[in-house]
């Protein structure tokens, strides 16, 4: 693998996980079901596409390569569903998404 | 009939990319299971524009490299606001009517929404989208977006 190539690939997986934990403190810091579910779609959005394109990079054009792309795809599909069905519960169940940014959400 | 072949086809490619074997016994099983799903989700009446969106994969590929380099922005600005010692967060709830008619395109506008960090769509509906946003700025940036009229573009082209 040459050596730009192998540069990018580990700049992507550093930049991933970067995003992983920054999103780990996010989900640490900021208050409230909403506010946390935006930290939490940091890590599944851009932690996990960025560390499966280095990934990706490593594996160079083989069937590996294709499956972690099948994996990226389904996160990609997969992930705001799950995220839009947890939020939409929480907001039908009756946790009112207007709280003030500094306390625990009010419930109705 | 088009719409079954290219099933057939794609969950073929799919069934070889996974198993990465090219004996005639694994390709020919490939190949059966591939007619058996196709079979099935023809009798289950789910081979349609809806089940499979196939005329929508040009303008996926169009309108993905926009919508990632989206997400990267957006995770940029989240993070920082994380990473600010002061905590800079406004949420705010925002409401507003998405341009798209089919289902196709609502979905994929509402998923963008909540892919792209810092937005969350919490109810969808035809005719009115309820979004949940870390900051002020963000939610202004939701209503008559830009990604509105790309995703409209996506599904016009069908």
């Amino acid at each position: 693998m040459s050596l730009a190539l192998e540069v990018l690939s580990w700049a992507l997986i550093v930049a991933g996980g970067a995003f992983c934990v920054i999103g780990g403190i996010g989900l640490l810091r900021l208050k409230g079901f909403y506010t946390r579910t935006h930290a939490a779609s940091v890590i599944d959005s851009a932690g996990a596409g960025l560390l499966l394109a280095g990934l990706m990079l490593q594996a160079g054009w083989t069937l590996t390569c294709v499956k972690l792309a099948v994996i990226g795809v389904l996160i990609f599909f997969a992930s705001p569903t799950a995220t839009h069905a947890l939020a939409n519960a929480a907001l039908v169940r009756g946790l009112r998404p207007d709280a003030d940014p500094e306390g625990e959400p009010s419930k109705r | 009939m088009f719409r079954i072949v290219s099933l057939v086809a794609a969950l073929s490619v799919f069934w070889i990319l996974m198993s990465g074997f090219f004996t005639p016994f694994l390709l020919a099983a490939g190949l059966g299971s591939a007619l058996c799903v196709a079979w099935l989700a023809h009798r289950m009446d789910v081979i349609d524009r809806e089940g499979h969106p196939f005329h929508l994969t040009w303008s996926a590929v169009s309108y993905w490299p926009w919508l990632i380099r989206e997400i990267l922005k957006s995770a940029l600005d989240v993070a920082r606001i994380v990473l600010d010692p002061r905590l800079p967060v406004s949420p705010t709830v925002v409401r507003f009517s998405p341009r798209q008619k089919t289902t196709v395109g609502l979905v994929t506008h509402a998923n963008s929404i909540t892919l792209t960090p810092g937005t969350l769509s919490i109810e969808v509906g035809h005719d009115h989208f309820t979004v949940h946003a870390l900051t002020r700025e963000a939610a202004a940036a939701v209503a008559s977006s830009e990604m509105d009229r790309r995703v409209e573009r996506f599904e016009g082209s069908a």
